[in-house]
Formats: C-alpha cells, sequence, structure tokens
C-alpha cells in the first residue's frame, strides 16, 4: 500500500490497485465507508465527519437508488448503441459515488459544468436522461434547461468547462451571491474534470483565476485513472489534489467509490466556495470500469486483472452491504429498486426510438441569437432547393 | 438586431477625438447604461490598456467592472463565456492580434457555439476587442490581421471601425449584441481624430457605407485599408479616375449590397486588405460579386493584400502591406482590360 500518512483509510485506499505508482502518490484519502461497506469514521477533520452524519438512512437509501438508476440507464444507453440506436455512448461505469456523492451536495442555486460522462450528475439534478441521450443519437447536442436543472450543457473539448464554470462564479461573486450567510442565496459552482483534463491549460489557468479572485468554485476531477488508453501518471507525477496547493488553495483526495466521503467532501468546499472563501479541488480516485466510449476497446492498454481489482471496491455493492449491515435494507428495497430501473430504462428506450429526427431546416435555428443575414439566405436556399427535388427522385443513385 | 443605442454620452458636444479615445467615450457609455457590461483582460485597470483604450475606467467603474485579469487569454474568454451565462456583458481585450490564439480553441469551440449547442437559451453578449494590423512598427505577433479566420466561423460576428465616429458608435452596438462580436481596431489608426457628435444617429453594426462616391472603379476596403483606399481615390482624382470606396464595416455578417450596386455602375471592383490575399476575405467578395454582377463586370475582380509570407520585420513592412501605389496598379489593372 502506497498510501502511507497512516491516518484513516491507508489501508484501503484504492491507490494500489490503481497500478500508478507516481500518481497515486503518498497522499490521504478521505474515506468514510470501506469497500465492504463498513462505515469508518473520520476524525482529521471534524466538519466532515459532520457533514457525513446529517445523511439519514432515507439519504442513503436515496442515494443508492440515484447510483442504480444510473448504472441501469447506462447499460440501457450502452445497449442503444450496440443496437445502432445511438451513435456513441460514453459509460458511467464505477464512478456513480462519485457523481451522486458531488451532486447532492449542491443546492438547487448552484450551477454545474460537467463533461460528457456526468449521466448520474445530471439525473441527480433532474435531467431527464431522454435529453442527455438525444445528444448522443444525434438528434441534438444535448436538450435539457440548463437554468431549471443547474446543469450546463456538456463540455466535449477536454477541460473547457472549468474556464466556464470559473466566469460564472465570478458572475456569481459580483452578484452578491457569496458570502452572506443566507442558505438560500449564497451560490457555489462544481466544474468537472477528469485526471486527463488535468494536463490542459485551460483547467491550470482555471484554477489561476479561481485562486485569483477566489471565486465560488468546486473542482472536481473524477481520476478515473484512464484518458482512453493513456494512464494517469503519464499526466502527473504527483497526486492531482496536490496541485491545489501549487495554486494556493485546498487539495483533497477522496475516495470516488465511497459516496458517503464523496458527499462530505464536495459539501465542505461547496460551504466554504458558498461562504466566500474560495476554490478547492477534489479529486475523486476512481475507475473508469468500461470503456472511454462504445468506440474503444480498452483489452487494447490495460491489463483485466487491474479492473478486477477495482471491481472490488465497486460504488454500489458498497453502499448495499452498508445498507443492509446499518440500516436494514432487505431484500424488497433493491429489488424495488432494481424494478424502478428496470422502468426508468424500459422507458428510456421508448422515448430514445421515438425521438423524431430533426428538421433540416433546424440546422439553421439558433445559429446566432439574433438575425444574420447570411445564415437567413442560406436557410432560404435550402428550403427552397428542397422543395424543388419534391416528387423527384434524386439524380443520384 | 440590436443597433441603436440611443444618443449615448448625455448631453456631451461635439468634440474632435481619436478613435482610442471614442471607444474609451463609446466603452464608458455602455457600462454607464448597462450595470452587467464589464471590461476585462491584460492591463487595462490601472494602466488603461496598452492603447490606453480603458484609460480611467477603473477608477470610475470600479475593479469588479474593469477587471484586470491574468495573463492567460484563455482565461481571459473563458471566464467571459461562463460571466456571460451568469447575465453578464463582458468586453474583453485582447492585447495584440497575434496573441489572440491561445484564446482561439475557446472563441471557436465554446464561444461561436454554445447559443446553438443550447438551442437559443444560452446567448453568448461577449466583445473581444482586437487591436490588428501593421503599420506601427511594432516586433513579431504584433501587426496581424486575422479577421478572416473569425469570419469563417459561424456564431461570431465580426467587424472593424475604420475611423473614430464609427468606433465610438460600434463599440456600443457591438456590446449591446446578443452574440459574440470580434471587434477588430484598427491599431495605427488609434491616434486618428474626428469630430464626434454624441448626440447624432448611428449607423447600423452591420452595414456597409459608400464613403466616397465615385464612377470608374469600386474599391472595397475595411479598417485599415479604407483611409488608405481614401488615399488612393484622392491620388487617382489627380489623374482624373473617379474611385468609389466601400468600407464593409462588418465582416460577419458581409453586407455587399452596396458594393453590388457600386459594382454595377463602375463595371470594376477592387478588393483590399492588410491580411494575406491568398483565402482572404477579399476572395469572398470576388466571388460573390462575380456571382452577382457577372454580366457587368468589365474586368476580373482583382484583390490587393499581404503576401503568402509571415508578416515581416517592421523594416519590411511597408513592402509587405499594401499601400496606395499597389491599391492603384490594381486599378490600373482593371481599368486597362
Amino acid at each position: 500500500m502506497t498510501s502511507s500518512t497512516g491516518r484513516t483509510a491507508t489501508a484501503s485506499t484504492p491507490s494500489a490497485a490503481g497500478g500508478a505508482p507516481a500518481a497515486a502518490g503518498p497522499m490521504h484519502v478521505v474515506q468514510m465507508l470501506t469497500p465492504d461497506g463498513r462505515r469508518v469514521d473520520h476524525e482529521e477533520d471534524p466538519a466532515l465527519a459532520a457533514h457525513a452524519a446529517t445523511l439519514t438512512a432515507e439519504d442513503l437509501r436515496g442515494m443508492y437508488r440515484d447510483m442504480a438508476l444510473a448504472r441501469r440507464v447506462d447499460v440501457e444507453a450502452t445497449a442503444l448503441q450496440r443496437q445502432g440506436e445511438l451513435g456513441l455512448w460514453a459509460s458511467l461505469l464505477g464512478q456513480e459515488a462519485a457523481q451522486v456523492g458531488s451532486a447532492r451536495a449542491t443546492l438547487p442555486q448552484d450551477r454545474l459544468f460537467p463533461t460528457y460522462r456526468e449521466h448520474a450528475v445530471a439525473m441527480v439534478r433532474g435531467v431527464d436522461p431522454a435529453h442527455v441521450l438525444s445528444l448522443f443519437r444525434g438528434v441534438d447536442r444535448g436538450g435539457w434547461d440548463v437554468e431549471a436543472t443547474g446543469v450546463s450543457p456538456y463540455a466535449l473539448v477536454i477541460g473547457s468547462q472549468t474556464l466556464h464554470a470559473t466566469g460564472y462564479a465570478m458572475g456569481v461573486q459580483r452578484d452578491g451571491a457569496v458570502g452572506t450567510g443566507d442558505p438560500a442565496r449564497d451560490a457555489c459552482v462544481l466544474a468537472y474534470f477528469g485526471d486527463g483534463a488535468s494536463s490542459q491549460g485551460d483547467v491550470n489557468e482555471a484554477f489561476v483565476f479561481a485562486t485569483a479572485y477566489q471565486a465560488p468554485v468546486v473542482f472536481v476531477c473524477q481520476n478515473n485513472q484512464w484518458a482512453i488508453s493513456v494512464p494517469a501518471e503519464r499526466q502527473t507525477r504527483v497526486p492531482i489534489a496536490q496541485r491545489a496547493s501549487g495554486f494556493g488553495f485546498p487539495g483533497v483526495r477522496v475516495d470516488g467509490n465511497d459516496v458517503v466521503a464523496c458527499y462530505a467532501v464536495v459539501r465542505a468546499a461547496a460551504e466554504r466556495a458558498r461562504a466566500g472563501e474560495g476554490p478547492t479541488l477534489v479529486e475523486a480516485f476512481t475507475y473508469r470500469m468500461g470503456a472511454h466510449t462504445t468506440s474503444d476497446d480498452p483489452g487494447r492498454y490495460r491489463p483485466s486483472v487491474e479492473v478486477e481489482q477495482w471491481r472490488a471496491r465497486d460504488p454500489l455493492t458498497r453502499l448495499e452491504a452498508h445498507l443492509r449491515r446499518d440500516h436494514g435494507a432487505d431484500d424488497a428495497f433493491f429489488a424495488d429498486v432494481a424494478r424502478e430501473g428496470d422502468t426508468a430504462a424500459s422507458r428510456l428506450r421508448r422515448a430514445v426510438l421515438e425521438m423524431p429526427d430533426p428538421e433540416p431546416g433546424s440546422m439553421f435555428d439558433h445559429a446566432y441569437a439574433a438575425e444574420h443575414p447570411q445564415v437567413e439566405e442560406e436557410r432560404a436556399w435550402y428550403a427552397a432547393y428542397l422543395a424543388g427535388l419534391d416528387g423527384e427522385e434524386g439524380r443520384t443513385a | 438586431m440590436s443597433q441603436g443605442t440611443g444618443t449615448g454620452d448625455g448631453g456631451r458636444g461635439p468634440e474632435r477625438v481619436t478613435m482610442a479615445r471614442a471607444l474609451n467615450l463609446g466603452l464608458r457609455a455602455a457600462m454607464e447604461r448597462e450595470p452587467k457590461v464589464l471590461v476585462m483582460g491584460e492591463d487595462i485597470g490601472a494602466l488603461g490598456g496598452v492603447f490606453r483604450v480603458t484609460e480611467g475606467l477603473a477608477k470610475d467603474f470600479g475593479e469588479e467592472r474593469v477587471v484586470d485579469t491574468p495573463l492567460a487569454e484563455a482565461g481571459i474568454v473563458g471566464t467571459a463565456i461562463g460571466l456571460a451565462m451568469r447575465g453578464y456583458r463582458p468586453v474583453c481585450e485582447i492585447q495584440f492580434d497575434g496573441f489572440v490564439f491561445p484564446a482561439y480553441d475557446q472563441i471557436v469551440t465554446q464561444l461561436a457555439k454554445m447559443t446553438h449547442r443550447s438551442r437559443g437559451t444560452l446567448t453568448m453578449p461577449v466583445v473581444i476587442r482586437i487591436p490588428y494590423g501593421g503599420g506601427i512598427g511594432a516586433v513579431e505577433h504584433h501587426s496581424e490581421s486575422p479577421e478572416a479566420l473569425f469570419a469563417h466561423h459561424t456564431g461570431l460576428r465580426c467587424v472593424s471601425p475604420s475611423n473614430a465616429v464609427d468606433a465610438y458608435w460600434m463599440i456600443q452596438q457591438a456590446i449591446a449584441s446578443p452574440d459574440p462580436v470580434i471587434f477588430f481596431e484598427p491599431k495605427r489608426h488609434y491616434w486618428d481624430k474626428a469630430e464626434l457628435d454624441p448626440s447624432a444617429e448611428p449607423y447600423p453594426l452591420h452595414r456597409a457605407r459608400v464613403v466616397r462616391p465615385g464612377t470608374d472603379v469600386t474599391v472595397v476596403a475595411h479598417g485599415p485599408t479604407v483611409p488608405l483606399a481614401l488615399r488612393a481615390a484622392d491620388a487617382a482624382a489627380e489623374e482624373g479616375r473617379s474611385l468609389e470606396v466601400v468600407d464593409l464595416r462588418s465582416i460577419s455578417p458581409l453586407d455587399l449590397a452596396p458594393v453590388e450596386e457600386s459594382v454595377r455602375r463602375t463595371g470594376r471592383c477592387v478588393v483590399a486588405h492588410e491580411a494575406p490575399v491568398f483565402l482572404g476575405l477579399g476572395a469572398e467578395v470576388a466571388a460573390r460579386v462575380s456571382e452577382r454582377c457577372f454580366y457587368s463586370l468589365e474586368a476580373p475582380v482583382l484583390r490587393v493584400g499581404g503576401f503568402s509570407v509571415p508578416y515581416p520585420a517592421a523594416r519590411l513592412e511597408e513592402e509587405y502591406l499594401p499601400d496606395a501605389d499597389r491599391l492603384l496598379e490594381a486599378v490600373d489593372r482593371v481599368l486597362d482590360t
């Protein structure tokens, strides 16, 4: 075991299993739920322990339900892609705890900036997964209501969204929605990104801006160990969380497969941000159990033994064990959740299959907010062209 | 389309101002009118920007609205996008044309596409001011004309004033636009003066304008080549040749109606810009004029501009840049055809 501060959770941190000695570093990992589902206290930071202690049995069941639904949706989306109904799918398998724990630590007035893999984050915030799948089907770029859900559009350019999150947080500051002490007013921003993105200039510039202005942003790095085929140690020689200190703000590494710890750590960081105390970097140490996307073949670059080691740390089985052991959850509860997942999956499948292809002319919509003569000229030309084809065979076979 | 900005700077009478001062007054007027307008960039606070365009704004509007940023162009534009998402109207200053490229990714992949991506729910009222063009004897990366690179990307609007009066109005109109506007300022003309009447009625932002009527050849210019074309027209007039000069003012959208109307009368057209001719704005103008005015043309549309070389060292820039003689040489050719 390389994680070596000798405080909590060192014996069960996922770092050794990650096979990434440099990136896994000697760094304390916050863990509150062991892989076999035992709840452990976090003694170093009483605030974290207090946040975890606020979670009721109902909350924990809700977290399990969120994670299980996201996983079931993920399975369905992968199947839909294999059947040709989606062009692509980016599986979140293995990252449910990092996503559900962090998203559940947000308040309605907070804004979240996801990458393209934050499906569980979106669902926790009330995004209909059909609006996520419409992006991967190629119907649109994601159809959810950004203002109502507080979830920005998925960002496909790696790291780009961290700057948007920081700028948005600078706007929150200017609106006086930081540090007032009014829990209904003070807001923060979550910027999601991954281990690969940590190498991007945009992410590092976001750190610079956030710290320079003490912007209320929480950087949530899901270090899932792999940027497509490149392991995390190619991106960094130190734990990613440790980088924060160089920028002048706190960094915390948390067991990303422990939903309780993810919730507590992000909640503490979010409260700090809302109070006007500046940014925090949270590195959720987790694992991408599936391929990068449905176009990827991880068998070409990583050993299956590594995947099996991480399977033993699965975030859902861990929480299930905890719920059974300490909160009286029985087979009926888990069967109910599974049934609910199946229902959601079949509803999602139906929604996807029924999505109409967009009208050809709709590509011209919203290219600009205000009328742009050139776009309108081309729209009119294309409409006339299509009308001219009506009832005619195309000239090519 | 947003273009009306009212009378702006209340109570101020006509005065002769430089383009830099006109931009400063325009920024002030926009900031006084709309509290969500922010100015951000490198050295724009206490220093007032390296060209002093933002002089005094930090003192008058405070550092929350006049934001000295870290030295990171992608960061400036990326955070401006986030501020726009929160309802602000950021005006970013890029210090020099050649330094915009670290921000090019954010501008092209994010700023230009966010409205389309969000199906119109997230608008991007962001202005990016870029001092551009040559003629100031500068070192590398301080003299380029990248406007075509931006106009090529749908989602961006691109404009360039050629004089102080237009600069005053156009910066305010750009700030009022719900779309991102890349605002190209011809830096060698920052200190050119013109009579500014803040109570006048502004001309629409995206409309081209005939700035000198003529009968023999239509000269199409924008930004720094407008004063150049006017000088060339003076010289041509002494030789008995009448040039009509059209100031495009807007590069995206491109308003070619005055150009086409002109070419139908003159039958001859020359396009001038500082950027390299190859795949430049002139190519688009020439193609469109050829398509639409084919039967009026007496000669091929000619382009005058920079060469296909990296912008040269200062001692060579006047050789590289189109000047009145090069423009008149093209005029001779279209007339001699």
